[in-house]
């Protein structure tokens, strides 16, 4: 059931003094809105996971496995061997504070265990404890703590409160990237099962029928189906789009919410006019019918599982690279983690544009590219007939999704592309773009309903920046390339900015292609009149 | 396992009050979940939303794409939302037994 949820001017009340007591003796609270539920124990036991039973936070009892210490304590042994970073970053924190008042969560709640400093003391105050000798002897001095049920449970508010996004790791003047620590904290807390559904559910329907919405393959091919017959209505071209072609150049994986969910839905239609414009020798498939890797919100085992799906078809396709839709978290997998984990991917071939010739060396070893990369490639070398008056009915401007901005730097790519499909593009302020860029507030698995107050403090600095854009040039559209982005920005701006939507930068593509054969285009692929045939409208206010 | 209890029947439902059990649903449990989503009665535009969404979920194991549900009821997103107030997804699929997407969506 939907949470009520403060008016926005009761929301941005936020209190930014700390409690009067001590951080370590304050306990968490689970207040309803701000946290998601544990995951339900049918996913658990599809994934063979540690501790399936219902249970959810705010009940006293977790049911938590007798020598649950024993085992968080053994897990973080082991990773603290095996992943370098983990020590270093539980080592060399020296408190300076410049993360501070990075994070997003940290800004809109004023709660200061979302400080990113803090968040990662939780975890830090407990491996000193056990894992240095001053915290053996001298615990108090040397701010360390003992385990207790209290602190895991303070440990799934906070790292359940932490959407991944490295915002805080840009400002850090020792590279310590709190969301690592994140991801290791979630890790350690799956050990005892102790998790949430919304990232679990993923996960397990991922694994059942290939994708996270669990869309079996005959559903699959009839979205596809549906997609192909509303864009010759609208177009009146009609597309082919292969489904587990063997032999085709390219795998084109995009994000279960492309042909399942709205907006996203338009991106969709997007790529499809896309590749049939430039004859793309492409397929898409039913069993790697998902960009996104639930994986990155779990643990690093199911990262590496996940992935190995979408390498796996492409080795059964026996395509030549893969090309890779508008996913947010994909990239950060697939740039950071795929080659050590499941690459190189030898038996496939560096990417190479088949209209322009581009060598894509960046992706020697991946073998993957960003569909933006794509797509900036084809129009700087003039191979697309674009009409951009089409999107006049759009003041746009661009949220850089997290992930593409920082995991993998894709930050002009589709700019690029915006400024040669629309005539109307405005950039946010400085410090909320690019690498610097603001977390729309539900990444990571944390979009869920019951967690939407969190969500809408979290998205405020994000929405706060759209509302100047708004304000000042009237911009009516924010552009974005992640799905969870699509799902999560149209309620949060509908919240704190009314009167500005959401769409995918290939939805603004498809609407500027001039297709070869095409009908006179009289509305946008949602149907909307064009501003051409009629007079712009003021739709905000 | 949250129990739902309605007109002297109860369902088991999960922590968003979503029908645990999609099989056991019929007509009846429609008219006792639409209480709980600010559905006063339910008319013939939303039977026909839920025989849509039930028939596609007996077919293909899910919800259908947003597009394709106003595609094929003729109703535009935002009726939809007039008949459910709290969406396709939400509303909807909760009075049509459907369980719950998840994912970004
Ligand atoms: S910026 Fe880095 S070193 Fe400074 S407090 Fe934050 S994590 Fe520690
Ligand atoms: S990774 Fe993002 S959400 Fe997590 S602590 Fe850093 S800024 Fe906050």
């Amino acid at each position: 059931m939907s949470e009520t949820v403060p008016k926005p001017d009761e929301l941005v009340q936020i209190d930014y003094r700390p409690p009067v007591r001590d951080w370590m003796h304050t306990p968490v609270q689970f207040r309803r809105g701000t946290f998601c539920y544990a995951a339900a124990p049918k996913n658990l036991k599809y994934l063979e996971m540690p501790n399936p039973r219902d249970w959810q936070p705010m009940d006293e009892d977790w049911k938590l496995p007798e020598n649950w210490r024993e085992i968080i304590l053994e897990g973080m042994r082991e990773r603290l061997e095996k992943f370098r970073s983990f020590r270093l970053f539980m080592d060399i924190c020296v408190r300076c504070g410049a993360c501070a008042d990075k994070c997003h969560f940290y800004i809109g709640s004023g709660d200061p265990k979302n400080m990113p400093v803090l968040r990662a003391e939780l975890l830090r105050s407990v491996y000193r404890r056990y894992f240095t000798l001053a915290g053996r002897l001298a615990p108090k001095l040397a701010g360390a703590r003992d385990l207790t049920v209290d602190v895991l449970k303070e440990w799934f508010y906070y790292f359940y409160q932490c959407t991944e996004c490295r915002r805080c790791s840009v400002f850090c003047p020792y590279g310590i990237d709190t969301a690592e620590v994140t991801m290791l904290a979630r890790e350690l807390l799956n050990l005892v099962g102790c998790n949430i559904n919304w990232a679990i559910e993923p996960v397990a329907n991922c694994f059942r029928t290939g994708n996270h919405l669990g869309v079996q393959p005959h559903g699959f091919k009839d979205s596809i189906e549906f997609a192909v017959d509303e864009l010759e209505d609208l177009t009146g071209v009609r597309v082919e789009v292969p489904i587990m072609k063997k032999g085709a150049e390219v795998l084109f994986i995009m994000p279960s919410a492309d042909y399942f969910a709205s907006p996203h839905y338009y991106t969709l239609l997007g790529y499809l006019l896309l590749f049939h414009h430039v004859g793309l020798d492409y397929t898409v498939s039913a069993y790697a019918s998902e960009g996104g890797n639930f994986g990155l919100f779990t643990s690093h085992e199911m990262i590496k599982r996940l992935n190995d799906k979408m390498y796996r078809e492409a080795r059964r396709l026996k395509v030549k690279y893969l090309i890779g839709g508008e996913c947010g978290h994909m990239w950060r997998v697939i740039h950071q983690y795929m080659d050590t984990m499941n690459g190189p991917a030898d038996f496939l071939e560096v990417p190479v544009s088949p209209v322009t010739g581009t060598r894509f060396e960046h992706a020697a070893s991946t073998k993957m590219i960003h569909i933006c990369e794509f797509t900036a490639d084809l129009i700087r070398h003039g191979k697309l007939k674009l009409d951009p008056s089409r999107n006049d009915h759009w003041k746009v401007t661009f949220h850089d999704s997290c992930n593409p901005a920082r995991a993998m730097g894709l930050l002009e790519e589709p700019r690029y592309i915006l400024r040669n499909v629309a005539r109307h593009f405005y950039e946010m302020p400085e410090n909320t773009i690019r690498e610097q860029t603001f977390c729309c507030g539900s990444g990571s698995g944390l979009g869920t309903d019951e967690n939407l107050e969190m969500r809408l403090r979290g998205g405020l600095p994000r929405a706060n920046a759209v509302k100047y854009v708004r304000d000042r040039f009237g911009v009516n559209l924010l552009t974005c390339i992640c799905a969870i982005d699509k799902a999560t920005l149209p309620p949060l701006l509908d919240y704190w900015v009314p009167g500005v939507e959401v769409a995918g930068v290939h939805e603004l593509v498809g609407n500027a292609l001039v297709m070869e054969g095409e009908k006179p285009r009289t509305t946008d692929l949602r149907g909307q009149p064009l501003a051409s045939i009629q007079p712009p409208e003021v739709t905000h206010a | 396992m949250p129990i739902f209890e309605v007109n002297g029947r109860q369902y088991e439902v999960d922590e968003d009050g979503f029908l645990q059990d999609p099989s056991i649903w019929n007509e009846e449990v429609a008219k006792d979940f639409a209480t709980t989503e600010g559905v006063t009665e339910l008319t013939d535009k939303h039977w026909k939303v839920i025989h849509y969404l039930r028939n596609y979920y007996l077919q293909f194991g899910i919800a259908p794409m947003i597009r394709k549900l106003c595609k094929e009821t003729g109703f535009k997103l935002n009726e939809i939302y007039e008949l459910f107030p709290s969406g396709p997804a939400k509303g909807a699929c909760k009075l049509a037994g459907l369980p719950k997407p998840t994912g970004c969506v």
